[in-house]
């Protein structure tokens, strides 16, 4: 949005020849040899090694000495029971992290608007803010610590006479506790863009509801909520496209084989498929799979996005 | 902002701060948990009741990491990865950033287009893992970590739309004056942009700081892993060999100091650093937030 403004305030050069902005650009094209060597190197080859996908690759052979498959890899990926337990899995674990996960910030937010003590509102963000800056190894760490058998979440739920258990061993209390750390880790980070949003809300809004005799409640249903819903739908809009990511981070650091059938997501058997079992092949194929979904999702949120909340909302 | 207050607003008021008090509570026990425990003698160490304070103030865990090689060898590649990996990153992705605020820059539409795939499509894992351990031959080197993650298509136009606000007439001011665009570059406006670099620079350092896949990926010696991978190995795989050679070299036998109090203290020693730090930094890793809601 800024950078269209700017842009016109750039004199509009006249359409030279190549040859004659070549000369007066050649220092810029150099300046962005390195970054674009590293992009095609990182990205674009890699790009290129999807072609894996359709091969029997064979690492002596390299990608263009094995033999070509066709659709073959994805038709054993598409039979294979496993592959459709790590997709359920990834939408299922996402899906709720996103659905839970959703709230909390906005509701965040609100509350803490109605602080008026200014050092205590600081306070409580800096603290809300704090586990998102802790790697998840390490929040993995403090974790399994927490819910295990001494851990602090058995001494407060044995408060309530609840027997002790190693609970990420527990197939059905894994995915909560995902989604509850999920929450923990990030909702307080997750809440700034929701601040930033308040902070833009024009304060003569408040002084005349406040003349017409409005009190807090009526002001944060009828004037701050309607002026965060644009915000709100971006967010929403925008983190669906997350929807196959469901936080390799904190699940391959948290699991463990008791809990490996609610656990395995795509992510994680990309890892299995291709660095354990070095199946390349195949393990290329799920990522593949992977990839187009997001970029479909990708792609559309953004359409989305553009029609509801106008240009300067979406990502490009 | 002054708003009338009556009965029910007041008491909307006590329950909110309470609320946030147990916000403040509840994000910050865990830690604190692993706080008191890693002081924890053994019969407070496994305790049936929460505890808030703690109880004694046994250092032996501490004493022992003092001798745990591993944790201070991960500290310095950490260190020296995430000096490494901010400096190039932020200079790289400066550097294409800038040209791209020109409007007629030939190719221009092309390589931002480039740009743009890159944060739409990738490869996945095992191209990319292939292609540092078989072509490139990366495996064991350190950069393997740091070549990879140097080009990020969301610094980029970040950079390049902070770039986008340099007024104009400065810089043709120092064109007029024969300056060349390497030193209006240097010169002009990397100093201009000092906040947004110190945005992405921090960012970058972060994400440096906290990673540990590509550890896992393409480093095969202990020596060379950074401090997340290190600390992988103790808390998530439980792998307390190096750690228990640090306890019998201080205490004279393996296992006389608790593994649960050993482990606690690592994740005071490695977490510590940064919850000093993150206060002061704060500010402009907020703002980094802002700025990646602006267009690419």
């Amino acid at each position: 949005m800024r950078a269209t403004t700017a842009e016109s305030s750039v004199r509009k050069a006249k359409a030279d020849p190549l040859g004659k902005r070549l000369k007066r650009y050649w220092p810029l094209l150099v300046m962005m040899l390195p970054a674009i060597i590293l992009i095609i190197v990182f990205n674009y080859i890699p790009m290129s090694g999807v072609l894996m996908a359709f091969e029997n690759y064979k690492i002596k052979k390299g990608i263009f000495g094995s033999s070509f498959v066709g659709l073959e890899n994805f038709r054993t990926l598409f039979a294979s029971k496993q592959f459709w337990q790590v997709i359920q899995n990834t939408l299922f674990i996402s899906i709720l992290k996103l659905g839970i996960g959703f709230f909390p910030p906005i509701v965040f937010a609100l509350l803490l608007k109605e602080i008026k003590t200014q050092w205590f509102r600081k306070l409580t963000q800096t603290f809300s803010y704090l586990p998102y800056f802790i790697s998840w190894i390490i929040m993995a760490g403090i974790i399994k610590e927490m819910f295990s058998t001494n851990g602090a979440f058995n001494q407060i739920v044995g408060l309530f006479g609840v027997k002790p258990q190693v609970w990420l061993s527990v197939k059905s209390a894994f995915v909560p506790i995902l989604v509850g750390t999920d929450i923990w880790k990030n909702f307080g980070w997750n809440s700034i863009i929701y601040f930033a949003a308040l902070s833009a809300i024009d304060p003569v809004l408040y002084e005349a509801a406040s003349l017409d005799g409005a009190n807090r409640f009526k002001m944060a249903t009828q004037i701050t909520l309607p002026c965060l819903i644009p915000t709100i739908t971006i967010q929403l809009i925008l983190s669906m496209s997350g929807v196959m990511n469901a936080g390799f981070d904190q699940i391959f650091n948290l699991s463990n084989s008791a809990v490996a059938s609610v656990a395995n997501i795509i992510d994680t058997y990309v890892y299995t498929l291709g660095i354990e079992q070095i199946k390349y092949s195949l393990s290329t194929a799920v990522g593949l799979f992977k990839s187009v979904i997001a970029l479909i999702l990708m792609v559309s949120t953004n359409w989305i996005a553009k029609k509801i909340n106008g240009e300067e909302f979406t990502l490009w | 902002m002054k708003k009338p207050t009556n009965k029910a607003g007041r008491i909307f008021d006590i329950l909110n701060v309470i609320l946030m008090i147990i916000i403040i509570l509840v994000t910050f026990y865990p830690f604190w948990n692993q706080f008191i425990l890693s002081f924890a003698e053994k019969k407070y160490l496994y305790a049936v009741t929460p505890q808030w304070f703690p109880k004694s103030f046994d250092l032996s865990a501490y004493k022992s990491i003092l001798k745990y090689k591993d944790i201070w060898t991960g500290y310095f590649n950490s260190i020296v990865r995430t000096v490494v990996g901010t400096v190039l990153g932020v200079l790289i992705n400066a550097m294409i950033a800038y040209p791209l605020t020109k409007k007629d820059l030939p190719a221009k539409k092309f390589i931002t287009t480039g740009i743009v795939i890159t944060m739409l499509f990738s490869g996945g894992t095992i191209p990319l893992y292939l292609l540092i351990t078989r072509d490139l031959h990366l495996t064991n080197s350190f950069w393997s970590l740091i070549l990879p993650c140097i080009a990020s298509p969301y610094y980029i136009f970040i950079l390049r739309n902070f770039f986008l606000s340099v007024p104009y007439e400065l810089e043709e001011a120092a064109r007029v004056d024969g300056a060349g665009y390497f030193r209006i570059f240097w010169q002009l406006i990397m100093p201009l942009s000092r906040p947004v670099l110190a945005t992405v620079a921090l960012w970058t350092a972060v994400g440096h700081w906290q990673a540990w896949y590509d550890n896992l990926l393409y480093l095969q010696k202990p020596s060379n892993w950074g401090l997340q991978m290190i600390l992988r190995e103790l808390l998530v795989q439980n792998q307390s060999t190096n750690i228990q050679t640090a306890v019998a070299s201080t205490f004279g036998s393996a296992g006389a100091v608790d593994e649960r109090q050993l482990k606690c203290a690592v994740v005071v020693v490695s977490v510590l650093p940064m919850m000093i730090l993150y206060p002061f930094l704060q500010e402009y890793m907020n703002k980094g937030v802002v700025l990646g809601a602006v267009k690419g």
